[in-house]
């Protein structure tokens, strides 16, 4: 198993060795000349501050007041008629600002572009409800998962958490156990805050592995006698029976060479 | 038109059954338990197969209400989010007295793998439980059974409902509370 490493500030860090935080990094193409997304490249103009090809997908970098606009050119200019997502990603800890993004799809073309923009905390963004009916509940999640405003919303209410929620779940800063409103919201919504002590905390299952306990756990290959102290230096192979368990190589069994 | 008369008081005597009146009415209570049809996630989907033709509820008593008013059984079955409990809550709260709890699978029983913020870690939490079910999904040979282990129980239970005390709830402090 992997060392625990406090994950919580991880963001912070300007170093991290954690094999498994190293983000992959997907290569960037450049947009090749007289291709459907240079053509989009080009309506789209000024406004895309930075464009590449991503997977096949053209990625646009712009600035969050021009989101409306350019979304509006490519939906009437370019043919990007579907709005499939708009959420926003968390990077408050080491930019202190949020990447939005749009994800737009040409039927005709069979083409994706998204559409990127870093936006501020605090600062809201304008709603592309006008274009896209599909960013309704999108933009109502992204509000209600990130507390990121939307300016001309229709009816800009949280979608998932209940409406008296306390706090916004998908950022990095919000704890996967609840903070204090979260682990007590049903006990105080149903019976009152003086029930609290009366019903308790959570009990949480903390998920712990063992490797000591050897009565609930047993590692695979290296058991010991149930209950026994743990030593590490004594584990043992484990021994199978010769009836119960066969033990499996090329010698006993026999490989096909042609279907049956 | 009778062609067969059966006149028991004149032949053999009334069929006469002695019992208390508590087994009476415990047998009936526990021979029609109507659950609530109320599914929270996949625990439901072998919620609904348990009451299908295969496993076939009906033979034991047990017909899915649709409304908590008809209902005595309230089987929770599945992951009870936290927006959700206070609904479970005046569905439990609705339905009429006695009234029993199953708490089927992992997520009612103690949250389960949905150990996070917006899960209840176990519906005993808001709603006393009358029995816990283990298995995710429990198959339903085992809500059949859970079903049968809490037929036993009403039978050993007093018939009148105010003397079942359903929770007692003794905190640290020694104060008593219950949960209805
Ligand atoms: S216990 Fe398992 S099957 Fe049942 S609701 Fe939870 S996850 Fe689904």
């Amino acid at each position: 198993m992997r060392k625990y490493v406090p994950k919580d500030n991880v963001q912070k860090k300007a170093y991290y060795t954690d094999r498994f935080h190293v983000v992959p990094r997907v290569p960037r193409e450049k947009v090749e000349e007289g291709s459907h997304f240079a053509q989009v490249v080009k309506t789209v103009g000024a406004d895309a501050q930075e464009s590449y090809i991503e997977i096949g997908q053209l990625v646009l970098h712009i600035k969050p007041e021009d989101n409306f606009k350019v979304i509006k050119i490519l939906k009437e200019q370019c043919g990007y008629t579907q709005c499939s997502e708009q959420s926003a990603v968390d990077y408050l800890a080491k930019d202190n600002e949020f990447e939005l993004f749009w994800q737009l799809l040409n039927v005709n073309e069979a083409k994706r572009v998204r559409v990127v923009c870093r936006l501020k905390k605090g600062l809201a963004i304008e709603s592309i409800v006008p274009l896209f009916n599909s960013a309704n509940f999108a933009e109502r999640e992204m509000f209600d998962m990130f507390g990121i405003k939307v300016n001309n919303h229709p009816f800009l209410k949280r979608i998932l958490m209940p409406d008296d929620w306390e706090g916004h779940p998908l950022l990095k800063t919000y704890p996967l156990h609840g903070d204090e409103f979260a682990s007590w919201y049903e006990v105080d919504k149903i019976f009152g805050k003086e029930y609290r002590d009366i019903i308790g905390p959570e009990n949480r299952d903390p998920a712990k592995i063992d490797i000591e306990d050897t009565k609930r756990f047993s590692r695979v290959g290296y058991e010991v006698p149930f209950g026994a102290e743990y030593n590490g230096d004594q584990e043992k192979e484990i021994e199978y029976s010769e009836t119960l368990l066969v033990n499996y190589n090329k010698k006993t069994s026999k490989t096909l060479d042609e279907r049956r | 038109m009778a062609q067969h008369q059966v006149n028991y008081a004149s032949t053999a005597g009334l069929p006469i059954a002695l019992t208390s009146v508590d087994k009476l009415v415990n047998w009936g209570r526990s021979n029609s338990l109507w659950p609530l049809t109320y599914g929270l996630a996949c625990c439901a989907i072998e919620m609904m197969a348990s009451g299908a033709s295969r496993y076939d509820f009906d033979r034991m008593g047990t017909i899915f209400r649709a409304s908590p008013r008809q209902a005595d059984v309230m089987i929770l079955a599945g992951t009870l989010s936290k927006k959700h409990s206070e609904f479970a809550r005046r569905l439990y709260d609705q339905m009429t007295e006695p009234k029993w709890v199953i708490s089927m699978g992992s997520c009612a029983n103690t949250g389960g793998m949905f150990n996070t913020y917006a899960t209840v870690q176990g519906v005993d939490r808001i709603i006393p439980v009358d029995i816990y079910l283990p298995g995710c999904a429990p198959r339903p040979e085992t809500l059949q059974y859970a079903l049968m282990m809490l037929q036993k129980k009403i039978r050993k239970e007093s018939a009148n409902m105010k003397k079942n005390t359903k929770q007692d709830l003794t905190t640290q402090t020694g104060k008593r509370a219950r949960l209805i």
